[in-house]
């Protein structure tokens, strides 16, 4: 435990804890509208922020924020105007995106070593003034996804109803895609880009096996990105692993744990009270 | 005749430019319960899409409430109730979170739910009989439950007017007689109803008005007409695919 007397290591946790949090917080509109890989997309995408901010010598979080912000809205773009062709419109962002952040990088005077912490995280070389950068976006996030709550969980779970509502749902769509990419990229320096998608799907997975409503799912979800991002932090810390990966690791095995937890449970219940056969719809005329 | 909630003058719609809807005109006055008629494909649902603004307009102009489509903002005045509830990505939602989405419309971005509200919402669930369903998860509710749900969301924003695509496709007989009892509670209360159906069934009574739409055009308007051929065999049985969804894009569900 002494390692937290570092405050590398205390950065290192806040820094995760927060991103836990938010991570969910984001990850549970993406997951109602079946987007539970575009984290990974956008992740792709900000790499070539990170590539170009190593190259022109500014801060790679803050070229990453700006380059990833407009590939979340060209895709929501393409998406708003989607047809078939949506599918490989993302492919050629989301594989350009990545082949951009390889090649600009190897221009800089970056190492691979650079790279690598933005593609799994590094959660121990976060300064200061990254962990202030991360604390605010990460406040943002929350504050915008619980407040805007009721309205962004009517678009996420029925578009056409939410329009006919008069909500403006184009708005609310670009401001999931916005808040999305900042995610990716205030959580690229904890789990890196490869792995981001993890800490947005996965707390939501596990919690909807046992909730029965959105808004528990969504507590229930945060808590879980919370409890992975500190035991996570503290498993590197004491067995020296890569922290981004064994915040991630927690997570899924949390997740395997309620899996066969609640299939056990549900099992048992069955066993203890053999639920009555579902009664078969009446006929839909009057018969006689 | 009262003043028109509704009107449609000329109305075209195509996808991909074939034509779907060509030169339909049609007007629903307050406290008409107005039936869209017709078979699958024959662009019933795209005309009541069109009316809510779902799908643009080629050629006419749509009127609601005295303002032309493109301008009007007064949503709440209008409760859609689509002909089912969206999968979403499984997440889990209760009954009374889907019914209190109904409120948006009157409550707004940013204002959180106040006791008007919550009321309504009560009101809502009891109308359709499902006010003992509330803190259940949708996905556990039977087919003509979650219809109900839809319904009960529509109801919870005090809509002047209610647009039902296909509220009873699919529907158990007991969930069609409470429709159709909160329908007929609806109309009582002043409402205004333009609904598409296949058939009728326990909804026939409330029926004010049929439309029947046939290949694009309106072949009738005035009384409900008796099921014709096979459709009016008492065992007949409604299940046919429903025509093509607007095609899954990536952010929607």
């Amino acid at each position: 435990m002494e390692l937290f007397q570092y405050p590398y290591m205390q950065r290192a946790l806040i820094a995760a804890l927060v991103i836990g949090l938010a991570a969910p917080a984001l990850g549970i509109y993406l997951v109602q509208r079946r987007l539970t890989l575009i984290g990974d997309g956008i992740g792709h995408v900000a790499l070539t922020g990170v590539g170009a901010g190593l190259l022109l010598n500014r801060s790679p979080v803050l070229v990453a924020v700006i380059v990833a912000t407009a590939g979340a809205i060209a895709i929501e773009l393409v998406r708003a105007r989607g047809r078939t062709s949506g599918d490989l419109a993302l492919a050629l962002l989301f594989y350009g995106g990545i082949a951009g952040g390889v090649l600009l990088v190897g221009l800089s005077d970056a190492t691979s070593a650079n790279l690598n912490a933005y593609l799994f995280g590094s959660l121990t070389t976060i300064s200061s003034a990254d962990l202030t950068t991360i604390a605010v976006l990460g406040a943002a996030i929350l504050v915008t996804m619980i407040a805007l709550r009721p309205a962004l969980f009517a678009v996420s779970h029925d578009e056409e109803y939410a329009r006919v509502s008069g909500l403006p749902v184009r708005t609310l769509n670009l401001l999931i895609a916005v808040t999305t990419a900042i995610t990716v990229t205030i959580a690229m320096r904890a789990v890196g880009v490869l792995l981001i998608s993890a800490l947005m799907v996965v707390p939501v997975a596990t919690a909807q096996q046992v909730t029965r409503g959105f808004r528990s799912t969504m507590t229930a979800a945060m808590a879980l990105g919370l409890f992975a991002a500190g035991s996570g932090v503290w498993v590197a810390a004491t067995a020296d692993t890569a922290p981004g990966a064994s915040v991630v690791l927690v997570a899924i095995a949390s997740f395997l744990v309620v899996a066969v937890a609640g299939g056990v449970w549900r099992a048992l219940r069955r066993r203890s009270a053999p639920a009555a056969a579902p009664a078969p719809e009446p006929h839909e005329v009057v018969l006689g | 005749m009262s003043t028109p909630v509704i009107t449609v003058e000329h109305g075209a719609v195509g996808y991909d430019g074939r034509p779907v809807l060509r030169d339909v005109s049609l007007t629903v006055a307050t406290g008409e319960v107005v039936a869209v008629l017709g078979a699958n494909g024959s662009g019933k649902s795209t005309l009541i899409r069109a009316v809510l603004g779902l799908v643009p307009l080629s050629g006419g102009s749509i009127t609601l409430f005295d303002r032309p489509l493109r301008r009007f903002r007064q949503w709440q005045r209008i409760g859609y109730v689509p002909q089912r509830l969206g999968a979403g990505g499984g997440v889990p939602a209760t009954v009374r979170e889907v019914v209190a989405s109904g409120r948006l419309a009157r409550r707004g971005l940013l204002r959180p739910p106040g006791t008007a509200d919550r009321a309504a919402v009560d009101a809502a669930l009891r109308a359709v009989d499902l006010a003992d369903r509330a803190t259940d998860p949708v996905s556990t509710l039977s087919g003509g439950q979650q219809q109900r749900t839809l319904i009960a969301r529509a109801l919870a924003g005090q809509p002047e007017l209610l647009i039902l695509d296909e509220p009873t496709a699919g529907v158990d007989a007991g969930s069609q007689e409470a429709f159709a009892d909160a329908l007929r509670d609806f109309v009582a209360g002043g409402g205004t109803v333009l609904l598409v159906a296949h058939e009728l069934g326990p909804l026939r009574p409330v029926i004010s008005r049929a439309v029947v739409v046939h290949e694009g055009g309106i072949c009738h308007d005035g009384s409900v007409p008796d099921p014709a051929g096979h459709h009016a065999e008492p065992d007949h049985d409604h299940v046919h695919p429903h025509g093509p969804d607007e095609p899954a894009g990536l952010w929607s569900n």
